[in-house]
C-alpha cells in the first residue's frame, strides 16, 4: 500500500464566528519520526491536529494526503487529552475499533487480550474502563488508537495531566511505535518531553506557523526572535 | 434478553377466536344494566354468533354504524334512530325491548317531585326551584329524552344549576350523587347504581318516560364485511321467545327493568318490520 | 375510606382466585402494551439517536415537533386512528378496528415522541462525551447510533419502562379504537373506564391495584436484570 503522506495544508485558515483562530498556514508533512506541535496556550496546536485528523473542516484553504482523502481516512489514529472511556471493560474499549471495521468479536477480542497484556493491565481487562486510574486510562486510550496500526498518529497534549510514572510509559510506547516507523505529531506544553521526543518541531504563535525545522537545530539554535524568547520561559503572544 | 422479550410476547399471544362473530355497538345504559351479559351467552348456544358488543354512547354508536364499522346497532333514540334508516344506513328499526326513565335525586327532595302528577310537572318543579340538575350533555339517548322531556315540559334549561356532564349514565350517577343533584336515569342503571349515596328514586311511571331500545341491522349494502346473515338472525332472535323470556324475566335487585313495550306517547310510530 | 379497604381486599381476592377474566384481562394489557413498547423502541430509540448525531435542516423542528406530541391527548390520537381505520377511511380495507393492532398502534402513537424525546435528551449527553472518538475512529453513522444505543441501553431501559408506564396505564385512544370489547379488546384500563361507569368503585380501583402492580413488577424485574448484568461485566 502507498503511504498516505505527505500531508500538504495549503492556505488554510479556520474562523470561528468571523473571528479567524488558526491560520494561513502553508505546511507540508512528510518525513519520518515525531514531530512536536508546541507554542504557548491559544497559539492553536489542538486545533491544528484536529484540522489535520478532520476532527475541524477549515474554513478556507485546503489539505492534501497523497492518496485520495477516503484511503487515508482509516490510516490516521488520535489520542485526546482527556481520554474518552467508552461505558465498556477496558478489552471492550481496545477491541472497539478492530469490531468498527469489522473484525470478528473472536479476533477483535484476542488482540485487545495481547494489548491488555502490553499494556500491563491483564489482570483488569473486564473492569469497566472508568475505573481505571488516570495513567492507565491515557494508557488504554494510547493502545487503542495504536490496535488499528495507523500510519499516521496524533497526540494532543496526552500527558498533560498524568504523574511522571504514567508519562514515562506513555513516552516509551510512542518511542516504541516511532521505532516501528509510524509518524506520530505530538502536541504538547511539555518542553522537557518536546526536547525528549522530537525529531522536527513545529512551532506556533497566534495561531500561525511561526517556525519549522529539525529537533536539534531548533533547540539549539532557533531562527526567530519569538521561538527563542519562547525557548527561554519568557511570555511571547 | 430479545429472545426472551420475543418469548414472553408470544406467550402473550390469544387464542384465536372462532365461530361466526358478529359486532354490535350497544349504549352505555344498556351495558351498565347487565343486560348486555345475559343475552351474548344466549345467543352464542342458540345461533353459534360471538357477539361482540362496542359500548359506546348512542350518537357514537349510531357514527360506527353509519361507518359500517359495526354490523348492528341497539340504541334508543327514535328520531336519530329514523333519520339513520331514512338516509339507508340500516334497512329497518325493530323495536325489541323498552325500560323506563327515572328521576333521582336527594332524599330531602326540594323541589318535591315525588307529589308530581306529571314528568312535565316534575321538571318544572326543579326548575321553578333551581335544584342542582346533572345533564348526561352527551347526545345520548337518555340525553335526548331528557331534551325532550324539558321541552314537553315547555322549559329551556340554563342556568348554574343546570349542569350537562358530558358523561356515561354510571359517571353522571356518580357526579349527581356528589352534588345532591337530580337527575334522569334509566331504571336499569340506577338499580344496578353501586353507589348511591344520598340518591333516592323520586319520581316514574309516567308513559313519556319509556325508552324504547331499537334493533337496527347495518345495511349490507355498505360492503362485503358487513355480516349480514348473521345480523339477519339475530334480528330474527332477539324478536323471538327465548330473547322474550330472558328479558322480561332480567332483574335488578329483585325488580324487572325491562319490557316489550307498548308504542311511547310522545314518540312517533315504529317503521314496519 | 370503606370503598378503598373494600378495593384492596377485592384485588386481593381476584389475584388469589386467579379469577381467568382478570388473567385474559391482565395478560391482553401486557401483550398490547409490550408489544406496542417494543416498537416504539424500535423507532423512537434510533430516531434519538439520529438526532443527536446528525446536524440537518429539520433537525431543530423535528425536535420540537416530537416535545410538542409528547403532550397530545390519547384521545385526539383515538379519534384520529378511528378515523383512518373505519370501513369508511382511507385504512378501512385492513380491517383493523376494535383489535388488538388497533390498540397498539394508538399506544405506538402516544409513546414513540416520548421515547424519541427522551432518547434524543439522553443519547445529547452521551454523543458530547462520545463525538471525537466516534469521529476519529471513522465509525459511519449507523456505527455510531449502535455504539450510543448499546452504550445508553440503561438509560434507555428506564425510557422504556416510562414508555410503558404511560402506555399501560392509558384508556382515552384504546377505548375509541379497541371498543372495550369483553375477551377482544378488553384491557385492564378499559375495565376500570367501565367499572367506575357502573359505580362499582371498589373493584374499579382493585383492578387499578393490580395494574399499579403490574408496572411495578416490571420495573423491578427489569431493574434486576440490569443489575445482574452489571455485576457480571462491570
Amino acid at each position: 500500500m502507498s503511504s498516505i503522506l505527505p500531508l500538504s495544508l495549503r492556505k488554510v485558515s479556520l474562523s470561528r464566528g468571523g473571528k479567524r483562530i488558526l491560520g494561513p498556514i502553508d505546511f507540508e508533512l512528510g518525513g519520518r519520526g515525531l514531530s512536536v506541535v508546541i507554542g504557548p496556550n491559544g497559539a492553536g496546536k489542538s486545533t491544528l491536529l484536529r484540522l489535520m485528523h478532520g476532527l475541524e473542516r477549515p474554513s478556507e484553504g485546503a489539505l492534501a494526503w497523497a492518496v485520495p482523502l477516503k484511503n487515508a481516512r482509516k490510516a490516521q489514529a488520535f489520542v485526546f487529552q482527556s481520554p474518552v472511556m467508552l461505558r465498556r471493560s477496558l478489552v471492550e474499549n481496545l477491541a472497539f475499533p478492530l469490531r468498527l471495521s469489522g473484525r470478528p468479536r473472536t479476533e477483535a477480542a484476542k488482540v485487545a487480550m495481547d494489548w491488555a497484556a502490553r499494556l500491563g493491565l491483564s489482570g483488569q481487562g473486564d473492569q469497566p474502563a472508568w475505573q481505571l486510574s488516570r495513567g492507565e486510562r491515557q494508557k488504554l486510550a494510547l493502545a487503542r488508537a495504536l490496535i488499528t496500526e495507523p500510519e499516521i498518529l496524533f497526540l494532543d497534549e496526552p500527558t498533560a495531566s498524568l504523574d511522571g510514572h504514567a508519562t514515562r510509559e506513555i513516552e516509551a510506547l510512542l518511542g516504541v511505535a516511532r521505532d516501528r516507523g509510524m509518524r506520530i505529531v505530538l502536541a504538547t506544553h511539555d518542553m522537557g518531553q518536546a526536547r525528549r521526543l522530537a525529531d522536527e518541531v513545529v512551532f506556533l504563535l497566534g495561531g500561525s506557523l511561526h517556525e519549522t525545522g529539525p529537533a536539534k537545530a531548533f533547540f539549539h539554535g532557533p531562527q526567530t526572535a519569538a521561538a527563542a524568547a519562547f525557548l527561554r520561559g519568557d511570555i511571547v503572544t | 434478553m430479545m429472545q426472551r422479550l420475543l418469548l414472553i410476547l408470544a406467550l402473550l399471544l390469544p387464542n384465536a377466536a372462532f365461530g361466526e362473530t358478529l359486532r354490535m355497538a350497544v349504549t352505555t345504559s344498556f351495558a351498565n344494566s347487565g343486560l348486555a351479559e345475559e343475552l351474548p351467552p344466549a345467543i352464542a348456544e342458540d345461533l353459534g354468533i360471538d357477539v361482540q358488543l362496542v359500548i359506546v354512547g348512542t350518537g357514537q354508536a349510531l357514527r360506527l354504524g353509519a361507518a359500517g364499522d359495526v354490523d348492528a346497532v341497539l340504541t334508543h333514540a327514535p328520531q336519530a334512530e329514523m333519520a339513520f334508516v331514512a338516509v339507508g344506513h340500516a334497512l329497518r328499526r325493530v323495536e325489541i325491548m323498552a325500560n323506563d326513565f327515572v328521576l333521582i335525586g336527594p332524599a330531602g327532595d326540594p323541589a318535591g317531585i315525588s307529589d308530581a302528577t306529571s314528568a312535565a310537572a316534575a321538571f318544572a318543579a326543579i326548575e321553578s326551584v333551581r335544584a342542582p340538575f346533572v345533564s348526561r350533555g352527551d347526545d345520548s339517548g337518555t340525553h335526548i329524552a331528557e331534551m325532550a322531556l324539558w321541552e314537553a315540559a315547555g322549559l329551556v334549561p340554563q342556568g348554574g344549576w343546570y349542569r350537562p356532564v358530558g358523561a356515561g349514565m354510571g359517571a353522571a350517577l356518580n357526579i349527581a350523587a356528589a352534588m345532591d343533584a337530580y337527575i334522569l336515569s334509566d331504571r336499569a342503571t340506577w338499580l344496578s347504581f353501586s353507589n348511591p349515596e344520598g340518591l333516592v328514586m323520586l319520581f316514574a311511571g309516567d308513559p313519556v318516560l319509556f325508552n324504547q331500545y331499537t334493533y337496527m341491522a347495518v345495511n349490507p349494502a355498505k360492503g362485503p364485511h358487513i355480516r349480514a346473515d348473521a345480523a339477519a338472525r339475530l334480528e330474527a332472535w332477539l324478536g323471538g321467545p327465548r330473547a322474550h323470556d330472558l328479558i322480561t324475566g332480567f332483574t335488578v335487585a329483585g325488580e324487572t327493568v325491562f319490557f316489550i313495550a307498548p308504542s311511547n306517547p310522545l314518540r312517533e310510530p315504529a317503521t314496519e318490520p | 375510606m370503606e370503598t378503598i379497604l373494600d378495593a384492596f381486599w377485592q384485588a386481593g381476592r381476584l389475584i388469589v382466585a386467579a379469577d381467568p377474566a382478570l388473567i385474559a384481562i391482565t395478560l391482553l394489557s401486557l401483550r398490547v402494551t409490550l408489544t406496542a413498547v417494543v416498537i416504539a423502541a424500535l423507532i423512537g430509540m434510533p430516531l434519538g439517536a439520529f438526532l443527536a448525531v446528525k446536524r440537518f435542516r429539520w433537525r431543530r423542528s423535528i425536535i420540537a415537533v416530537l416535545n410538542g406530541l409528547m403532550g397530545l391527548p390519547p384521545v385526539v390520537v383515538g379519534l384520529f386512528l378511528y378515523l383512518m381505520l373505519s370501513r369508511m377511511g382511507p385504512l378501512g380495507a385492513l380491517g383493523l378496528l376494535f383489535s388488538p393492532s388497533a390498540m397498539i398502534i394508538a399506544q405506538v402513537i402516544i409513546i414513540t415522541p416520548i421515547i424519541a424525546s427522551l432518547s434524543y435528551q439522553a443519547f445529547r449527553e452521551l454523543w458530547a462525551e462520545y463525538r471525537d472518538l466516534l469521529l476519529s475512529l471513522r465509525a459511519t453513522r449507523s456505527q455510531q447510533i449502535a455504539t450510543l444505543i448499546w452504550d445508553g441501553r440503561r438509560a434507555l431501559l428506564t425510557i422504556g419502562l416510562t414508555g410503558f408506564g404511560r402506555a399501560i396505564g392509558e384508556v382515552g385512544a384504546i377505548i375509541i379504537v379497541g371498543g372495550n370489547i369483553e375477551g377482544v379488546t378488553r384491557v385492564l384500563t378499559t375495565a376500570i373506564t367501565l367499572e367506575t361507569a357502573r359505580g362499582d368503585f371498589a373493584l374499579a380501583l382493585a383492578l387499578g391495584i393490580i395494574l399499579l402492580m403490574l408496572a411495578i413488577g416490571l420495573s423491578l424485574a427489569l431493574h434486576t436484570l440490569a443489575r445482574t448484568e452489571r455485576e457480571g461485566r462491570w
